[in-house]
């Protein structure tokens, strides 16, 4: 089945005072239906970037995006405003982190929602747009949907904003969902169940959805493929078993073993990946990680000169941008493992 | 056991709101709360949002006015001690805010902003201010050569080092750091966190410790406090919080935590509903409308936070249980969600 | 729906980045001595060629007002000259466009034949220093009262909001009208000679009375603004008293906007003078100013066009260049509240 989402080495680059700024430089992904990607990273990593090229939301005068999405066949980049727009809301949508500022104050939450219906459905009158809001109020799970229909955000509580949000994300049935730390100024418990909520529409429409997060955990449970984003570019692709369970870029490693975990030794030392996340200004030559990376030493130098590409590692479909061969990796992952516990 | 550094007694904070025509009602931020902290020892306060562990810290600190309740710190009453009774308190008392780019002053330079508790206290380290303030910068792990250099030229991750540096200029005996890194990218989150317990440990710090993730403060503290609408219900040494929790609200949290070690979702226990508001908590039990396990008597009777079986552990529920997290019984009170 | 959480999503990774970035730098030694807000404003500044033509037409106007002296010694003419002797039999100018000569630049006045161009050097001097006094007085005013009010809050914000709300009702024009003639007959009874200096001193009064309340305002919701800010919790925390509070974390932080609003109150206050000075309040007739010049040139718009295009001319350029300067500056102090 070829992928509802297909995105090929996507370009985003800003014109700044400071010269031109790549966001994202040369990343390259696809999504299936009824599939999630998790797209991790930290700030700067270009992650929230990926995800307005998508949708078509930078501002061509700030931005300038090269590469091929393509949307169920329907290619994106380059295309005109007004048709991107058509296929927005209708075919692709979007969750915020902030719901309360995606979501207008001075309007009843239904009526929002409603507003996203009939901009795809200009023929719905405004019963139907009705009916169908107070359906999917009820469908992400907000109790007595008829009543809360009509009143204003700040009546609604964090996790429920955030369910109005997937609500109106939702309304037109899109394919892809992208998802951009939807869970990540929510409480835990309120946190798991987004998520479940999440999983449960997907299951029952079929979403390709692309999650954007920082929080390797949240990827972990809901992902079925992961995209490791650092400074840019991709460094880590596959699988959620293979980037979490056999991991390959000395990146994702790090990432790994600094978050603390519930489980193992707890008086142990977290494993914090040295230095800061480099600036998109002023990204390091050759492989951006290299400053902050423990192996660089092994490859003589390639590093700090050459850029890795993006190749095939031990399982299908696995692929890591790193200098070091497969087998020098592994071994001395596991060495570092064994003496210092990097990864669990 | 030793003598107590900070002790809390039925701590409370009311905020009054007025709202519009309607009757003024209260919000109970912080409704009772009873622990103390004994010298060089890390006591972590978790719970989500409008738990009351951010207004508990600004009390601690004197930043807010307990409404009631007292504090008391080194054997001495502070509850609503004024600025000229504190003052002999201050250096032993700081704390570390949570946003790396508020808590600093933007227009000082890091130097000056380090040297801020010095100044204001008319203290005179031994060496001089200068001195000290490079050595703080040092043991923090920032470049002292870096001190005349204003905020915004450093990352978010050294801006924290920073705001550490200056609750450590004079010496403070407790330290209240209230999410100190959730703020941070997650590497640099593990630094933060390892440079807080190396401080701890080589200066023999105790520290209130205040987040929302509970595995950061696994990784950080001694003994926990849980917090459910500005009450304790659980409290305890680390491995019963985490190994043996009772109430079912620790419970709960505990599993709601994402784990990367775990794929897929896992066998969670999943609340229903979202915290309510603590202008109107439920009766009796607070936790009692989201709580699996609740029973009638949850909404007549408030239970009290009290040791069981004579452990370190105090439990505040009608109905505790015990057994590992993994065995628990899935419930079957999620109607948030439809199948 | 608004599209601001995509703009801000995309500016926040860049931003960060560039948080980063100094970082980066830093690492690299690449600047050794840090560069502080205000530095980097005046930066900005210097990049932009609206502030510097502006800046630079400013320092000129500035200079000539100082140097008026110096030009009626090199120009050879005072302000109160008279050359009847170059006029027609009908009080007018001989010679073309209202008598500009080599002698006289910008021409002579009709009726007591006075020099344009030198009663314009020390109108500007008189229309820049009251203009400057009365902002600067205001400027005072202003932070103090919206500092303290902004800082303190409790019943001396409700005080000062009360005057703040009382003066703006007061009608300006009604009581500059009532109070001038009120006051100077007070002073000075009908007959006396009113020296110049008084109404120059009554005009500084009455702006600085009416034009200190949006000074206050602004200066009273920054500092609202900046006591939740974690920085000066920190400070409050460490036990700063209020004139550590106020003088070394607040006001710092309030400059810029105060600055701003300096720079734009000044050609206010010129035009005020002018308006003031036109109908008849204030300056007295020997006192070289922009509004008395052009309300005498009134008279002569047809027979002597000139007379009323140089002052005209003069104060239009005053004025436009202090308001594009106000606004570069904004920029430049906050570049994020534009473009």
């Amino acid at each position: 089945m070829d992928p509802y989402l297909r995105v090929d080495d996507l370009r985003v680059g800003f014109t700044t005072t400071d010269g031109v700024v790549r966001a994202v430089d040369g990343v390259s992904f696809s999504v299936e239906r009824g599939r999630t990607l998790g797209v991790v990273g930290e700030s700067g990593s270009g992650k929230s970037v990926t995800a307005l090229a998508v949708l078509g939301l930078h501002d061509p005068r700030r931005a300038t995006v090269t590469g091929e999405i393509t949307l169920g066949g329907r290619p994106l980049v380059g295309r005109p405003e007004a048709e991107v727009r058509r296929l927005r809301g209708r075919d692709m949508a979007m969750i915020f982190q902030d719901p309360l500022s995606a979501l207008h104050p001075y309007y009843p939450v239904g009526r929002q929602i409603a507003e996203a219906y009939r901009v795809h459905h200009p023929r719905a009158g405004r019963a139907e747009a009705r009916r169908r809001v107070v359906e999917m109020l009820g469908r992400v799970g907000i109790p007595q949907p008829e009543r809360r229909h009509d009143q204003y955000p700040h009546e609604f509580s964090g996790g429920m904003r955030q369910r109005a949000m997937i609500a109106m994300a939702l309304v037109n049935d899109p394919e892809l969902l992208i998802a951009d730390e939807p869970t990540t100024a929510l409480d835990v418990t309120v946190q798991a169940q987004i998520l479940d909520l999440l999983a449960d529409l997907q299951a029952e429409f079929g979403t390709a959805i692309v999650l954007i997060t920082h929080d390797l955990g949240v990827v972990s449970q809901v992902a079925d493929d992961v995209l490791v984003m650092y400074a840019g570019r991709a460094v880590e692709q596959g699988s959620v078993e293979q980037v979490l369970r056999q991991p390959q870029h000395p990146y994702t490693w790090g990432l790994l073993s600094s978050v603390p975990s519930l489980h193992g030794d707890a008086d142990a030392d977290l494993k914090p990946i040295p230095g800061n996340p480099p600036s998109l200004i002023d990204v390091p030559a050759g492989c951006a990680f290299h400053p902050r990376c423990r192996y660089a030493e092994q490859t003589g130098g390639r590093c700090r000169t050459e850029l890795p590409e993006l190749r095939p590692a031990g399982a299908s479909g696995h692929r890591v941008a790193c200098h070091l061969a497969t087998e020098d990796r592994i071994r001395s992952y596991a060495e570092d493992v064994a003496r210092v516990g990097v990864a669990r | 056991m030793s003598e107590s550094l900070l002790r809390v007694r039925g701590l409370t904070k009311h905020f009054p709101v007025r709202g519009g025509l309607r009757r003024a009602g209260l919000v109970r931020a912080v409704d009772g709360l009873d622990f103390a902290v004994r010298a060089g020892e890390t006591l972590g306060l978790v719970g989500e949002s409008g738990c009351g562990k951010t207004t508990t810290g600004r009390m601690l600190v004197r930043l807010l006015e307990p409404t009631g309740g007292s504090i008391e710190f080194a054997g001495r009453d502070i509850t609503h001690a004024g600025r000229r009774e504190l003052r002999p308190l201050r250096s032993d008392l700081q704390i570390i805010f949570q946003d790396p780019y508020a808590s600093l002053n933007p227009r000082h330079t890091v130097g000056r902003i380090i040297a801020m508790p010095l100044e204001v206290n008319g203290i005179t380290p031994p060496g001089g201010t200068n001195a000290r303030v490079r050595e703080l910068m040092e043991l923090v792990g920032l470049n002292p050569e870096h001190y005349n250099r204003y905020p915004h030229e450093f990352s978010g991750g050294q801006r924290q080092r920073v705001g550490i540096a200056r609750a450590l200029a004079p010496g403070p005996r407790l330290v209240v750091a209230d999410e100190p890194v959730s703020a941070l990218d997650v590497s640099i989150q593990a630094q933060v966190v390892n440079l807080l317990r190396d401080l701890q440990r080589e200066l023999g710090l105790a520290f209130v410790f205040i987040a929302h993730d509970l595995a950061v403060v696994r990784h950080f503290c001694q003994r926990v406090a849980v917090m459910y609408l500005g009450r304790i219900v659980e409290i305890g040494d680390r491995d019963d919080i985490y190994e043996r929790p009772q109430h079912p609200y620790t419970r709960a949290l505990l599993s709601a935590v994402p784990d990367v070690t775990r794929l897929g979702p896992a066998g969670r226990i999943r609340l229903s509903g979202d915290v309510p508001t603590p202008l109107d908590p439920p009766s009796g039990c607070r936790f009692r409308s989201r709580c699996p396990a609740a029973r009638d008597r949850c909404a007549a009777e408030e239970p009290a936070l009290v040791r069981r079986d004579g452990g370190n552990q105090a439990i505040a529920c009608h109905f505790p249980e015990s057994g590992p997290l993994g065995a628990m019984p899935a419930n079957g009170t999620d109607a948030e969600v439809p199948a | 729906m608004s599209l601001s959480p995509v703009d801000g999503a995309a500016l926040a990774e860049i931003e960060s980045g560039g948080a980063a970035g100094a970082e980066a730098g830093v690492s690299r030694e690449r600047r050794i001595v840090g560069r502080s807000p205000g530095q980097l404003a005046w930066l900005r500044l210097r990049r932009d060629r609206t502030a510097l033509v502006s800046g630079a037409m400013l320092v000129l106007f500035v200079l000539v007002a100082l140097a008026a002296p110096l030009i009626e010694l090199a120009y050879g003419i005072g302000p109160r000259d008279q050359f009847q002797s170059k006029l027609d039999g009908f009080g007018m100018p001989l010679g073309y466009a209202g008598g500009v000569s080599g002698d006289h630049f910008f021409g002579l006045e009709p009726g007591l034949g006075r020099d344009i161009f030198i009663r314009l050097v020390h109108g500007l001097r008189t229309s820049l220093f009251i203009a400057f006094a009365a902002a600067v007085l205001t400027a005072v005013i202003g932070v103090v009262l919206g500092t303290l009010a902004g800082y303190l809050g409790g019943w001396l914000d409700a005080v000062v909001n009360w005057i703040t709300d009382l003066t703006l009702a007061l009608p300006f024009l009604v009581i500059a009208l009532a109070l001038t003639p009120t006051l100077t007959l007070r002073f000075y009874g009908q007959r006396d000679a009113v020296p110049p200096a008084f109404g120059i001193g009554v005009l500084i009064a009455i702006f600085a009375v009416f034009g200190w309340t949006s000074t206050a305002r602004l200066v009273r919701g920054q500092v609202i603004a900046l006591r939740e800010r974690e920085f000066v919790e920190a400070a409050r925390a460490s036990g700063a008293g209020l004139g550590h509070m106020l003088f070394r974390q607040l006001l710092p932080n309030t400059w810029a906007p105060i600055l701003v609003s300096f720079s734009l109150a000044v050609p206010q206050f010129i035009t005020s003078e002018a308006a003031l000075s036109f109908i008849g309040v204030g300056l007295t007739e020997e006192t070289p100013s922009f509004g008395r010049m052009i309300y005498q040139s009134l008279d002569y718009l047809q027979t002597d066009p000139a007379f009323v295009f140089f002052p005209g001319v003069t104060i239009f350029a005053l004025v436009f260049a202090f308001n594009l300067f106000g606004d570069a500056l904004r920029d430049a102090l906050d570049p994020k509240s534009s473009r």
